[in-house]
């Protein structure tokens, strides 16, 4: 019996390991790809010195990060100070285990996928609250404020879009909501619902240009101005990780997800995991283009994008797919 | 009872990455709103009116460029005209060329680092990296001519220290085909980008009342509709020469003094263009040995030329008595040199007039009830380079 629990415990974590070391290793190899495009863009070269052609940077940025002193403000809660970095990354690590990279190739295949997300993803702006509040210092107490609100409004806009793919799944698990894509990606019938979800991504992994809550020019650098050493590449990799996994959504959601561009000879060959790596990087150079051209928001006009033009329009596309699958009785057989 | 409303004190620098240099500035915050800045100055001061009473008329020169150092030689030429003013010396047609190229250099260099630090300071990092590969050529021409990039110490009452090197117009002539182009590319950045208009329309909006009112001056001023340009208004150097039109903005808002400065290093190209094509031949120094060092060739077989030589060099030359107010249109306004001479070879008083200082002053009038964020936004469009403001 209690072998039977370990060989079950063993056999999963196994299964994690295997989820999360590679995600791990995608998150340096992104930064790296972050860096390049972002490089390439201001007529500069990027890291490409570590490693062939640099790739090594983001290893060696992590071991200088574990070799510096921490430092714990004098004034802060020291408890909720550490807990919040671990509390990012721990956050943005968990979301990973419902996404599927092929017919069969996932930790677990819970059937309310989507609501897992969803609920992981909100959880994730206790981690940046608790950083700002635990510094006890202005900047970061900004940031966190601001961040809050951030965080809040968009994920109003990527549950309403949400609410649209899965009027046309009519299922939440993450696996049919691919497989509904077998013959034509949501990305376009569900076009404009694709772009604020790729918007609304950008605000909720506070990427330009919505980086309020770390903006340099105002806040220094927000809720992370007091961290250092390895709690801070805790924020920075937990934050990579969380991009990630909004490209991953994305392409699940609007991209098809592991499915082939086009079922055909050389094209479905291909195994499923790189098609979704493909479609996670595609979306994500398009994330470090957008970093490198745009300016900042401000606070008050980033409220103003989430509630007056994505959430009506989002409401808008809600109804108008709703009614458009009833009346054409094209909803989804679900008993 | 009244419910008392608690603000907030944030401290906005000097180690602030958006504080320009090493300003220091109180906010005084209701939320994000800002109730009141009070800008603190004095981190920078290097007593540098004071330490040119000490030196000789030549010796002073390098001061100015640490004034702005984003422009140098625009601030040794305010002092090299006061100076000549006293001497009541005319400068070469050549010298005077030179000058105007350079000053022009000046403008774009002060500019380019403005616009994209405008951009940088709004959130928009890519144009600084592109603007900073041209000033990276501007520099090179200082240094070609100068033999520095930054403290050049090339304009020298009387002319210029020496004539260009063989080969420099048609470089900086080169330049000037080609840096249209870039400005355009600086353009499609940010003149139409959406974000970068919401975030410098209509924000740090100043009347031309007002503008003069806090004694502004350059593009502050112009960019609230008052076309005033001592390039224009009080023709120094051989500036009527040239034909240039003052770029004027309307609602004196941070985006109309962006657009200002663009439109500037445009003229400022068109100027540089001018003078290169009609550049004369000749001396690029004044001829009187007293005051411009004599030819090396003339020193080797004249005595006095050895004895003008020896003296310029250790005791400098005497500056007849008076007082002088000489002004030059600096990119970042009206830089002014107030010089007293008591017939001595040092000035007895010399007074800088410095564009940033008077803009500074305007902070907390410009940043009331503007939110957090437009405060970086003020400060880029306000141009403010420490060095001149606390001297």
């Amino acid at each position: 019996m209690i072998s039977e629990y370990l060989y079950i415990i063993f056999f999963d974590s196994l299964k994690i390991l295997a989820l999360i070391v590679p995600v791990l290793i995608a998150v340096a190899l992104i930064v790296w790809v972050d860096r390049r495009v972002w490089g390439l863009v201001q007529l500069r070269k990027g890291p490409n010195v570590v490693g062939p052609f640099g790739l090594l940077q983001t290893a060696a940025d992590a071991l200088k990060y574990i070799f510096k002193e921490i430092i714990i403000p004098a004034g802060s809660n020291k408890i909720i100070f550490i807990l919040a970095p671990v509390v990012t990354m721990s956050l943005a690590l968990l979301a990973w285990a419902v996404i599927p990279f092929g017919d069969n190739l996932y930790v677990t295949n819970i059937n309310v996928g989507i609501l897992y997300i969803f609920a992981v993803s909100s959880l994730g702006v206790y981690g940046i609250i608790m950083a700002g509040w635990a510094s006890n210092s202005k900047y970061p107490f900004l940031g966190a404020l601001r961040s809050a609100a951030q965080m809040v409004s968009y994920e109003v806009s990527i549950g309403l879009i949400i609410v649209t793919v899965l009027l046309c799944v009519g299922s939440l698990n993450l696996v049919d909501i691919v497989l509904a894509q077998k013959n034509i990606w949501f990305a376009i019938p569900l076009f404009p619902m694709f772009v604020i979800f790729f918007i609304s991504a950008l605000a909720e992994t506070n990427r330009p240009p919505f980086d309020l809550p770390e903006a340099e020019a105002e806040l220094v650098s927000g809720y992370q101005t007091e961290y250092s050493g390895m709690m801070y590449a805790l924020f920075w990799l937990g934050e990579y990780a969380n991009i990630l996994l909004m490209c991953a959504l994305g392409s699940i959601l609007f991209l098809g997800g592991w499915l082939p561009l086009l079922d055909i000879a050389p094209l479905n060959l291909i195994p499923s995991p790189l098609w979704l790596i493909f479609k996670i990087l595609l979306l994500f150079i398009v994330f470090a283009l957008i970093k490198a051209i745009v300016p900042r928001y401000r606070y008050d006009q980033l409220m103003r994008l989430g509630w007056k033009v994505f959430l009506p329009v989002s409401l808008f596309w809600v109804v108008l797919t709703a009614s458009f699958l009833f009346y054409f009785n094209l909803l989804p057989n679900q008993s | 009872m009244s419910k008392q409303k608690k603000t907030m004190n944030l401290n906005f620098g000097p180690q602030h990455p958006a504080a320009h240099g090493v300003l220091r500035l109180i906010l005084e915050l209701d939320g994000e709103m800002v109730e009141r800045a009070d800008p603190h100055i004095g981190l920078l001061h290097r007593g540098t009116e004071k330490l040119i009473e000490h030196k000789t008329y030549t010796q002073a020169i390098p001061y100015f460029d640490r004034l702005d150092y984003v422009a140098p030689m625009n601030q040794e030429h305010a002092f090299a005209l006061a100076v000549e003013k006293l001497l009541s010396i005319e400068v070469p047609l050549r010298a005077q060329y030179i000058r105007v190229i350079f000053c022009e250099i000046g403008r774009i260099l002060s500019h380019i680092l403005n616009i994209t630090t405008q951009a940088l300071d709004v959130g928009a990092l890519t144009p600084a990296l592109w603007g900073f590969e041209e000033r990276e050529k501007l520099m090179v021409f200082y240094e070609r001519v100068s033999g520095s990039r930054l403290h050049a110490n090339y304009f020298r009452p009387g002319g210029v220290h020496i004539d260009l090197p063989a080969g420099l117009p048609e470089d900086i002539y080169k330049f000037c085909e080609d840096f249209p182009k870039v400005i355009d590319d600086l353009e499609t950045l940010l003149t139409d980008n959406r974000i970068f208009k919401q975030r410098n329309v209509d924000i740090g909006i100043i009347s031309k009342q007002e503008a003069l009112d806090h004694g502004f001056s350059g593009v502050m001023l112009r960019g609230s509709g008052v076309p005033w340009d001592l390039r224009k208004s009080n023709p120094y150097e051989c500036y009527e020469e040239f034909n240039f039109k003052i770029p004027v903005g309307k609602n004196g808002d941070c985006y109309d003094r962006y657009l200002c400065r663009i439109e500037e290093m445009r003229e400022s190209i068109l100027i540089m263009i001018q003078a290169l094509k009609k550049i004369p031949k000749g001396p690029v120094m004044t001829l009187d040995t007293k005051i411009g060092p004599p030819k090396r060739k003339d020193m080797k077989t004249s005595m006095e030329a050895l004895i003008n030589h020896f003296k310029l060099y250790t005791e400098g030359y005497h500056v007849t008595k008076g007082e002088v107010y000489s002004a030059v249109e600096a990119p970042k306004g009206e830089f002014g040199v107030y010089l007293v001479a008591d017939g001595s070879n040092k000035p007895y008083r010399c007074k800088i007039k410095a564009p940033g200082f008077t803009h500074l002053q305007a902070m907390n009038y410009m940043i009331k009830g503007h939110m957090l964020a437009d405060v970086p936004a003020i400060l880029g469009s306000m141009d403010i380079v420490f060095g001149e403001v606390d001297r």
